[in-house]
């Protein structure tokens, strides 16, 4: 009966985030005067649309690495492959296939490099990797802004500021929807994008595999302790560059197929949000800085965008004013980083605490 | 040679090439028409816009907390001081004073909960500190909207509520501190005098601070929170000291960005000062747990130097705005370049 | 003794640190199947013979080692434990080295993992086979039944009582097919008694099945009853070479603590008859202290006033907690009556306050500032707890550091000390270990302590600065009639400046004696043979 209650309240304190969410949503909808059709609507476009990226976010996490604020950097690297192709004129799946092509090995050397330099800050991934995404973005900036259409040539005078060189600050997809487009069915007035989720759930299959395999195993020594691992043999370095390669590829072609859902692309703005809102997604979906599940990763994308439809119109409707239900959404998911952020950091102390008490019982009952 | 390698070793490549990229702009802008005096002169105003922001990293790197990426609590404080000052429609020295004053107060509540959150996430300060500091903008931007503000020159003309986004100061303190015993050197360059003795009034606070029996004791906790301990000290107070020192000087500093500029930026304009306040005080030597006065100078003039002279240089020889790029670049690869040295 | 049958040979090894020599023409062979049973006190040089065993890299680092080992006749010299590990050399270390979060098996198998190939597998490499559960588990079971417990492979270590992850740990090496020779260091100290037990017949069990053990206890009992073979370290050099057949558990204490020559005679001028138990300074009872790797757990003694009280007995044993847990630096827990007051435990700042002072074995860790000034880290905590050096201004609000006084009293300190540096405004990371240790005695002096804990004073410090640190304490004891209590697992220092010495031993207080009992005795008392406890009370009440 005791490990029956027990074993509740673990559940209860371990989704204490995502049922917070459900209540504030529960809240809120009602407020926002939304029908529940449009609701469905939204919610599974947009979980057809941001899964993926949520889900590049798992495994250096089992790796032990945190959040890789860093999956920008694989962000940048698809926006870039997107625009080569928008440039050659390549069409449909066939253009999204190319982008995807090119912009592999961009992702690779990216995270290759990513994970270099976070295995030289151990500690402090995070905080890194968020900088480290900061840092590369200013060099995609150089090279859209000034490499590309003088350097680099690019043809189509549609994608190039009026200066003559650089890309322009939005621009319109030829692949806009390719993906989305396969195997749309409507159900019940709901279209929803069969092509895309299967790729989705390609991912999830694939990452489940991964935990299965002696390499996801490794990772998960070296995320659990570093040291146990290394004098098992294990080559930790390496290993955790490899979970960032993969963490980064899959970014990368997250944010292809977030892209070709949205149909354009905000060149320079449109990455750097990408980590936070994936970040955020995952945590409201109950994962932790070290234990995120897919199911964290689906379950968070869908409340996480619940309430991000929900809240400006809520506020709206209370008080007047679009900003405040837009400053309130931003509000939230930053709030829900930093909260998870410090739940974890906190727990980790008293984990620690514990095991002592525990010990110091033990002392005491042995004398 | 060896002594050269040492001072290399010692200084690190990137300030090395930063202020040799800085020399060569000051040198070669005149060849391009660029005035030297009107340089100089943004040089020294923004040195002294920027300086106290980036003195406030000092104690809590000083304490052992990092960078202070939570920055925004600290500037925060400020605008309160400064709209609150504005609604009691203070003017001159008695208005940036009153704005001080409640800056102060702010800051030291703020910094007191956000040093008692950071005591409770030691060695994941940085990250928490980064996303305590954007939550706490958004949230203040909401109460920016609904707290009952009155003063026209403050509140949104339309609705005659919410704050407007950039709140002009001319009438009440612009240049308060700037224009203090200024000395007007030619047409382009004048040097504002009262914002020097500001910030060697700050400077001397911070250096006086650590010389007292306390200031030690941080000093302690951030070299060695074991030795520390075994001292007897509270090395949980000790941090909330220094975070709400910071989060203090924070408040002040904004204040005296505004008088300088002549608006008090609201809403999501603190964000802007956060990775720049870090870069600076990095670029002038600091690492992640050691920091004097000296790399707060250094830092803030080698950076503000480049943010100056890149665009007006740069642009008149090959007439193409790279600056952004480079700013960019430049502080967020300095940090990036600072957390992967290894601490000691 | 047939050539074929000698699993390993050792042979004239030696080793020195940076010009300290720990090892010295070391000799030794182990025949397969048979148990070692190797002892020593603390800095014998055990740890330090098994790290050039197991190829560990601190041995390389530091210039490798002199002699030739032989493992089934080849001369081996590892680069890494990894290629020991290939050699069928495991080790089973004092600290653990599991994952907390897997499970048993997982553990079991940590990097040797049973994997069945798949498709991509083939094209992309043996890293993306996947993990076969099934046989996984299978595995770990047969290793955990060879050791005669009943563990369950799927539960997690965090779940585990200690002395089944010990368990777990010996299992894992067990496993490994070609292991051919086990070294095990202290695998019973964390054991109960009864799976102690059960841990020795495992042994046996795999002996029997060929593999061979080193065996590292300072459970002398246990040695006598397992081992075939004892091999005895003191100082780097191997004493003694023998079957363990027909020799006595105290006849090993003294090979292990005996010096040939009696070496410097306790030289304190003080007799035993200035003190009696009438002037107590301090009386702890029923202390327990939660210091990680030396807890203490049940601690009941007195200390007279003005004398020198030495606390002695094997790392890991509980010696070091008692000064830390007294000083507030770990959670303890008890009765402590400091000059007939109760001392508040858990509060640091009181206890400085009050006039303990504390010099702590972790000299670069505890004791010291290492990038500020030798004056500050003099004088920080005389200022801290006492107010001394300070200034103060506007009527008491600002407290002020007297420069002009912080430097007055380091120079005082380096004058009187002997430390060597260029100013009091060297940092004491440039120091020597022995300079950094006086710094580290003169914070404490300019406490004026009247009780105080000196923790390991000479530990990593050259001979010479030895015997400066150990005068400049005894001349503080005699000159202030400050009290010290000094904790060091060197027996001899300890002899050569105390006047009584308690030797701890898991935990508590195994027994008091005066310096001047016989080596035997404490080397008896630190291997926790109960017995001998009455004799070593009736001997301090001589």
């Amino acid at each position: 009966m005791k490990l029956k209650s027990d074993s509740l309240k673990r559940f209860l304190i371990d989704s204490a985030v995502p049922i917070l969410f459900i209540v504030i949503s529960v809240i809120a909808i009602p407020l926002s005067k939304f029908t529940g059709l449009y609701l469905v609507r939204e919610i599974v476009t947009r979980l057809t649309r941001d899964t993926f990226l949520v889900l590049s976010l798992l495994l250096p996490v089992m790796a032990g690495m945190g959040i890789n604020f860093g999956m920008v950097l694989g962000a940048m690297a698809g926006q870039i492959g997107l625009i080569f192709v928008t440039d050659w004129g390549i069409r449909d799946v066939l253009g999204l296939v190319i982008a995807m092509i090119i912009s592999t090995p961009i992702a690779i050397l990216l995270g290759y490099f990513s994970g270099g330099v976070l295995n030289r800050a151990k500690g402090r991934e995070m905080i890194t990797s968020m900088m480290l995404g900061l840092f590369i973005s200013g060099i995609y900036q150089f090279f859209l802004l000034y490499l590309c259409g003088s350097i680099i040539p690019i043809k189509n005078p549609k994608l190039l500021l009026s200066r003559g060189y650089g890309i322009r600050n939005a621009i319109n997809l030829d692949t806009a929807g390719a993906f989305d487009k396969l195997l749309r069915v409507k159900i019940g007035g709901v279209p929803v994008s069969f092509g895309t989720i299967l790729i989705i759930v390609a991912i999830c299959i694939f990452t489940s595999w991964f935990r299965k395999t002696k390499l996801g195993q490794d990772m998960r020594a070296v995320g659990q302790d570093m040291g146990v691992a290394d004098s098992a043999g294990i080559k930790v370095e390496k290993t955790r560059i490899q979970s960032i390669i993969i963490s980064t590829v899959l970014a990368c072609y997250g944010q292809i197929i977030y892209l070709q859902n949205i149909g354009t692309i905000n060149t320079y703005n449109g990455a750097d949000q990408a980590a936070l809102f994936a970040a955020a997604a995952l945590l409201v979906g109950g994962a932790t800085v070290s234990r995120a599940t897919i199911a964290n990763a689906i379950v968070g994308t869908g409340l996480f965008h619940l309430m991000f439809i929900v809240m400006p119109m809520a506020g709206k409707n209370l008080t007047g004013s679009a900003m405040l239900g837009e400053y309130f959404r931003m509000f939230v998911s930053y709030g829900v980083v930093t909260i998870a952020l410090v739940l974890h950091a906190w727990k980790r102390q008293k984990d620690k605490e514990m095991d002592r008490a525990q010990f110091r019982v033990d002392v005491k009952t042995s004398k | 040679m060896n002594r050269i390698n040492q001072f290399i070793k010692s200084f690190g490549w990137p300030r090395i090439i930063i202020a040799l990229f800085l020399i060569s702009l000051f040198i070669a802008g005149p060849f391009f028409g660029v005035s030297t005096d009107m340089s100089l002169n943004d040089v020294f105003v923004r040195f002294g816009m920027n300086a106290i922001l980036v003195l406030s990293m000092v104690p809590m790197i000083q304490s052992g907390c990092g960078l202070n990426f939570g920055i925004p609590v600290g500037l925060v404080a400020g605008l309160i001081g400064a709209v609150m000052s504005l609604e009691f429609k203070l003017t001159g020295p008695a208005g940036i004073l009153a704005a001080f004053l409640i800056a102060i107060i702010a800051a030291t509540i703020f910094g007191y909960f956000y040093g008692k959150l950071l005591n409770r996430v030691k060695g994941d300060e940085m990250i928490i500190a980064t996303y305590v500091g954007f939550s706490f903008i958004f949230f203040m931007n909401m109460m920016w909207i609904v707290l009952p503000f009155k003063n026209p020159s403050s509140v949104q003309g339309f609705k005659g509520t919410g704050l407007r986004v950039t709140i002009s100061v001319q009438e009440y303190w612009y240049h308060i501190i700037s224009d203090f015993l200024k000395i007007k050197f030619t047409e382009h360059f004048t040097f504002p005098t009262g914002m020097f003795i500001f910030f060697a009034l700050m400077s001397f606070i911070v250096w006086a601070f650590f010389r007292t029996k306390i200031g030690a004791a941080i000093t302690a906790v951030g070299s060695n929170p074991e030795y520390a301990r075994a001292a007897g000290i509270d090395v949980d107070k000790m941090r909330v000291i220094s975070v709400i020192f910071s989060t203090i000087l924070a408040a002040i500093g904004i204040i005296v960005y505004q008088q300088s500029f002549g608006f008090i930026q609201m809403f999501n304009a603190p964000l802007s000062f956060v990775f720049p306040s870090v870069a600076a005080v990095l670029l002038g030597g600091a690492s992640v747990n050691k920091a004097s006065i000296a790399n707060v100078i250094i830092g803030t003039i080698l950076f503000q130097g480049i943010l100056t002279m890149t665009p007006s240089v740069i642009n008149s020889a090959i007439s193409i705005d790279v600056s952004e790029v480079i700013r960019i670049i430049v502080s967020n690869g300095m940090i990036v370049y600072a957390l992967t040295r290894k601490a000691r | 003794m047939s050539e074929g049958n000698i699993l390993l040979k050792v042979e004239n090894v030696g080793k020195q640190f940076e010009g300290n020599r720990v090892l010295k023409d070391v000799n030794f062979t182990l025949k397969k199947g048979e148990i070692l049973g190797l002892v020593g006190e603390n800095g014998a040089g055990k740890s330090t013979l098994m790290k050039i065993l197991f190829g560990m890299n601190v041995i390389q680092e530091t210039g490798g080692y002199e002699g030739n080992i032989y493992l089934d006749g080849e001369k081996i010299n590892f680069k890494s434990p990894l290629e020991a590990l290939n050699s069928g050399i495991g080790m089973v270390h004092q600290e653990f080295s599991l994952i907390p979060g897997f499970t048993a098996a997982e553990n079991i198998l940590l990097n040797v993992e049973k994997t069945k190939p798949n498709v991509i597998s083939k094209i992309f490499g043996k890293r993306l086979e996947t993990i076969d559960e099934k046989e996984m588990k299978k595995s770990a079971q047969i290793a955990i039944e060879t050791l005669g417990v009943d563990i369950d492979p799927d539960t997690l270590i965090s779940e585990m009582p200690v002395g089944h992850k010990q368990f777990i740990e010996i299992a894992r090496e067990i496993d490994r097919e070609k292991v051919k020779l086990l070294v095990l260091d202290e695998p019973t100290a964390v054991l109960t008694e009864s799976e102690a037990e059960i841990l020795l017949k495992a042994m046996r069990k795999l002996a029997d099945s060929g593999v061979s053990i080193i065996f590292i206890s300072h459970r002398l009992n246990e040695i006598i009853s397992i081992c075939d073979k004892l091999v005895v370290l003191r100082d780097g050099v191997v004493i003694v070479e023998r079957p363990t057949k027909g020799v006595e558990i105290r006849q090993i204490a003294e090979w292990m603590v005996g010096r040939s020559v009696e070496g410097e005679k306790s030289v304190h001028i003080k007799n035993e008859e200035d003190f009696d138990d009438k002037d107590i300074i301090l009386e702890v009872k029923n202390l327990w202290v939660d210091m990680p790797g030396e807890t203490v757990r049940d601690v009941n003694f007195k200390v007279r006033r003005g004398e020198i009280f030495g606390i002695g007995g094997l790392a890991g044993q509980g010696k070091l907690g008692i000064p830390n847990g007294i000083m507030g630096l770990f959670p303890s827990g008890g009765e402590v009556t400091f000059n007939d007051k109760n001392l508040a435990l858990n509060n640091t700042y009181n206890a400085l306050k009050s006039g303990l002072a504390f010099v702590s074995e972790d000299r670069r860790g505890v004791g010291l500032l290492l990038d500020e000034p030798i004056d500050m880290n003099i004088a920080f905590n005389a200022m801290q707890v006492h107010d001394k050096f300070i200034k103060k201004l506007l009527g008491g609000l600002i407290k002020w550091c007297d420069n002009k006084a912080i430097k007055e009293c380091a120079e005082k300190y380096i004058k009187e000390l002997d430390i060597k540096c260029t100013s009091e405004k060297q940092k004491a990371r440039q120091l020597s270990g022995g300079n950094q240790q006086k710094v580290c005695l003169a914070k404490a002096f300019a406490l004026e302590p009247t009780l105080l804990f000196v923790s390991e004073p000479t530990r990593g410090i050259d001979v010479g600065a030895k015997k400066l640190v150990l005068d400049a304490l005894r001349r503080y004891n005699e000159e202030n009639n400050t009290t010290i209590i000094m904790v060091s697992s060197e027996l001899e220092e300890l002899r050569s400046i105390c006047d009584r010495i308690a030797i701890v031993s898991e935990g508590k207080v195994a027994g008091i004696l005066s310096a001047k009992a016989s080596v035997t005795d404490f080397g008896l008392l630190m291997s926790g043979i109960d017995k001998l406890e009455e004799e070593g009370e009736s001997n301090e009440q001589n």
